[in-house]
């Protein structure tokens, strides 16, 4: 039996929806985009000319959610469909657009360049936990017109894993699609079998921008899957309340649906966020609260009661350093995503909310990820008996007795997650011999290993040219001659 | 002072305290039909209750709604009091006059807002220009207002340099050290402050109106 973890009552889902359809009509949806208020206004959507907040009636988000697709995969280098968006799968990335990266040896947070986001790529890529890459830092080291497709490029450079991705504008979303169908031979290919999902933001409260519904309309079009990523902030850009909280996120995905789904029935978009609590003493977002993670299974649970596809943002920490508080945090989080069935989790590797990143917590949340998967894997019977038959007559009444019977040996590796080295479960004494590391201590070495151990995917020579080409020509009219040199593709 | 006056200006204060608009705008307006001078009944009764939770936000015995809501009745209260200032002739002292604005290319407010309410809570003037505003709007406001500071947020590594084009741009024009910069954010570092030449930073809202008083000279 896999276990789940479901706060609200099918009557409190049936009065969110209800309310979110009265949100919708007033206060309304304000829509800052032209073209998706004119997509709007051709349904018979009443705008306000001055302040563009719009009335959507409950029938076009039904029509919407009809013809959204229930599941769809996203597809690593190989063609795989390897990440399942849909159902109660299960998949972890690494957060996404960290701005700093942790430096393990003077634990500064370093501003981050091209260098940390590879370095986060090879050790996300080794780590079977991370379904899929993330651009999971900016790199400052380019000019911003291009931050968000280099980061893309650098990815698809150094992994084969499907990507969960962001664009900063409405210009840049259609360089990165056009980057993407370049990479996979066309615009088809790149739509059919989509490597990469792109996270678009409303702004709270019930706003969804230029941009954010900008870039619903070009990926609409492209066919490469959106998702939602609704950011109330319980308290102050939205209700204090959990209820009200994920009230206003359906609201808001209810509305991206719709614009979504106006430009192209049936092109893939998720119902994500990354709500989070309002801290009333510093003013701050913690990822790291246990109310941010129920309000993240509240509203999924909402989504499944549509059958949509989910995705939240969890196994973060506020902490600044890799420390007790990053574990628990981040451990705790990623447990109840897992228990709540959301099909993509982002977050991993984060601190600070989500500013900065770390390799070395990349390592050691793929351990409390692995913890939760294999909690919602379940205990399961494996044998006809449960235990009269595990007593036979050389059965001595000694410690090691099950040791040696040759279903342990066939077993074990299914009833127990085998941890890394992160996890330490030495004798003291072996402890002390190995150096008495911490677990970050511990976390830094298994970097080290992985940055060693990594070795660039075979890519297909002449993708990897046009891809080179398409990133100079964009890079050209940023400003710059040339991109930063990457190690892994210096000639020989 | 009477006693009954003294026990109207502890009113004034505790309905600060507990944030109640209601309240602090009948005691306002009692506080006229007493004919208790108004400035009396800013500077003695409401104004010690902004200070009082002022002071227990920097504790952390106070929280961000209690700051706001405070704010409110604060500025409820001088609402009332503010025509009768007028036809006495007289002014409160205003601490000083503030532009703000969230820079170009962001959209993130919650902060400036807080800082906002908090300002004119403690007597600043303040013109709040909203979100995503580029530096000739700001610029432009404060010398229509005869500003003595300008407050800038930005939430964003990438919208924070924007900060640095304002501050160059009011160099450039020789309107400092006349107007005074303040610049706020998540983002923002004391470190920043100082290489962008602002005059400075704050945390939060509390230490905001510090530092606005300081750069007045009033404190």
């Amino acid at each position: 039996m896999r276990p789940k973890l479901t706060l609200l009552s099918d009557e409190i889902i049936a009065r969110i929806l209800a309310e979110a359809y009265e949100l919708l009509l007033k206060p309304g949806i304000k829509v800052q985009n032209e073209e998706a208020r004119e997509m709007l206004r051709r349904e018979g959507v009443v705008i306000d000319p001055e302040t563009h907040v719009a009335q959507i009636p409950a029938s076009l988000v039904q029509r919407a959610l009809e013809s959204v697709p229930r599941e769809f995969y996203l597809y690593d280098y190989d063609g795989n469909p390897t990440v399942h968006y849909g159902g109660d799968s299960v998949h972890f990335d690494p957060g996404s657009s960290g701005i700093a990266m942790l430096n393990p040896e003077t634990l500064e947070h370093d501003t981050t360049e091209t260098e940390h986001l590879i370095r986060l790529l090879k050790v996300a890529e080794q780590i079977p936990e991370y379904d899929a890459q993330s651009t999971a830092v900016i790199c400052h080291d380019v000019p911003r017109e291009i931050q968000d497709s280099y980061r893309l490029y650098l990815v698809l450079l150094h992994s084969k894993k499907p990507i969960v991705t962001g664009a900063f504008t409405n210009k840049t979303v259609q360089e990165m699609i056009d980057m993407l169908a370049l990479f996979a031979g066309s615009a088809e290919v790149a739509r059919k079998n989509p490597r990469a999902i792109f996270d678009v933001c409303p702004a709270p409260p019930l706003i969804w921008s230029n941009f954010g519904a900008g870039n619903l309309i070009a990926l609409a079009h492209s066919g490469i899957p959106a998702e939602i990523v609704s950011v109330p902030l319980s308290g102050a850009a939205a209700p204090v309340t959990m209820l009200g909280t994920v009230t206003q996120h359906t609201a808001e995905c209810f509305a991206g649906i719709v614009i979504h789904q106006l430009a192209k029935p049936g092109s893939p978009i998720v119902w994500g966020g990354a709500a989070a609590i309002f801290d009333m003493r510093k003013g701050a977002t913690p990822m790291g609260a246990v109310e941010t993670a129920m309000l993240d299974c509240s509203y999924a649970q909402v989504a499944k009661t549509l059958n949509m596809p989910t995705h939240t943002y969890l196994g973060a920490t506020d902490s600044k350093l890799v420390d007790a508080q990053a574990g628990l945090e981040s451990g705790i989080s990623a447990m109840i995503g897992a228990l709540s069935g959301i099909n993509m989790i982002s977050g991993s590797g984060m601190l600070d909310f989500l500013a900065c990143h770390s390799a070395e917590k990349l390592v050691l949340d793929a351990e409390g990820i692995a913890m939760a998967k294999r909690l919602i894997g379940g205990v399961k019977q494996h044998t006809d008996t449960l235990a009269t038959g595990f007593y036979d007559d050389k059965i001595n009444f000694k410690g090691g007795d099950f040791l040696k019977q040759k279903i342990t040996m066939q077993l074990f590796r299914e009833e127990q997650h085998l941890p890394g080295s992160v996890i330490d479960r030495d004798s003291t004494r072996a402890w002390k011999a190995a150096g008495s590391l911490d677990a970050f201590g511990r976390a830094k070495l298994r970097v080290q290993e992985l940055l060693a151990s990594y070795s660039r995917p075979e890519l297909d020579p002449n993708q990897i040219e046009r891809l080179h080409s398409y990133m100079l020509d964009l890079a050209r009219k940023a400003g710059i001659e040339e991109l930063p040199r990457l190690e892994e593709y210096e000639p020989a | 002072m009477s006693e009954e006056i003294e026990k109207l200006f502890k009113d004034m204060a505790q309905s600060i305290i507990d944030g109640d608009s209601d309240i602090s705008v009948e005691l306002a307006q009692k506080s006229i039909e007493m004919s208790v001078p108004p400035l009396d009944a800013i500077t003695k009764g409401f104004v010690v209750g902004v200070n009082y939770i002022g002071d227990q936000f920097g504790l952390g015995e106070a929280f961000l709604p209690e700051l706001v809501m405070a704010g409110e009745a604060m500025k409820a209260a001088v609402a009332v009091l503010e025509p009768e200032l007028i036809k006495l002739g007289e002014a409160r002292e205003i601490m000083g006059r503030v532009v703000l604005a969230t820079v170009e290319g962001d959209i993130h407010e919650i902060g400036k807002t807080l800082v906002g309410t908090m300002l004119s809570a403690s007597g600043f003037e303040v013109v709040d220009l909203g979100v995503d505003q580029p530096a000739d709007k700001i610029i432009g406001k404060a010398l229509e207002i005869n500003a003595d500071l300008i407050g800038m947020s930005a939430l964003l590594t990438t919208t924070m340099v924007r900060q640095r084009e304002v501050i160059e741009e009011l160099d450039k024009e020789g309107l400092r050290p006349r107007i005074k910069v303040m610049v706020g954010g998540a983002p923002i570092t004391r470190d920043w402050a100082t290489k962008i030449k602002a005059d400075g930073t704050s945390e939060d809202a509390v230490g905001a109106v510090a530092l606005a008083k300081q750069l007045m000279g009033k404190e």
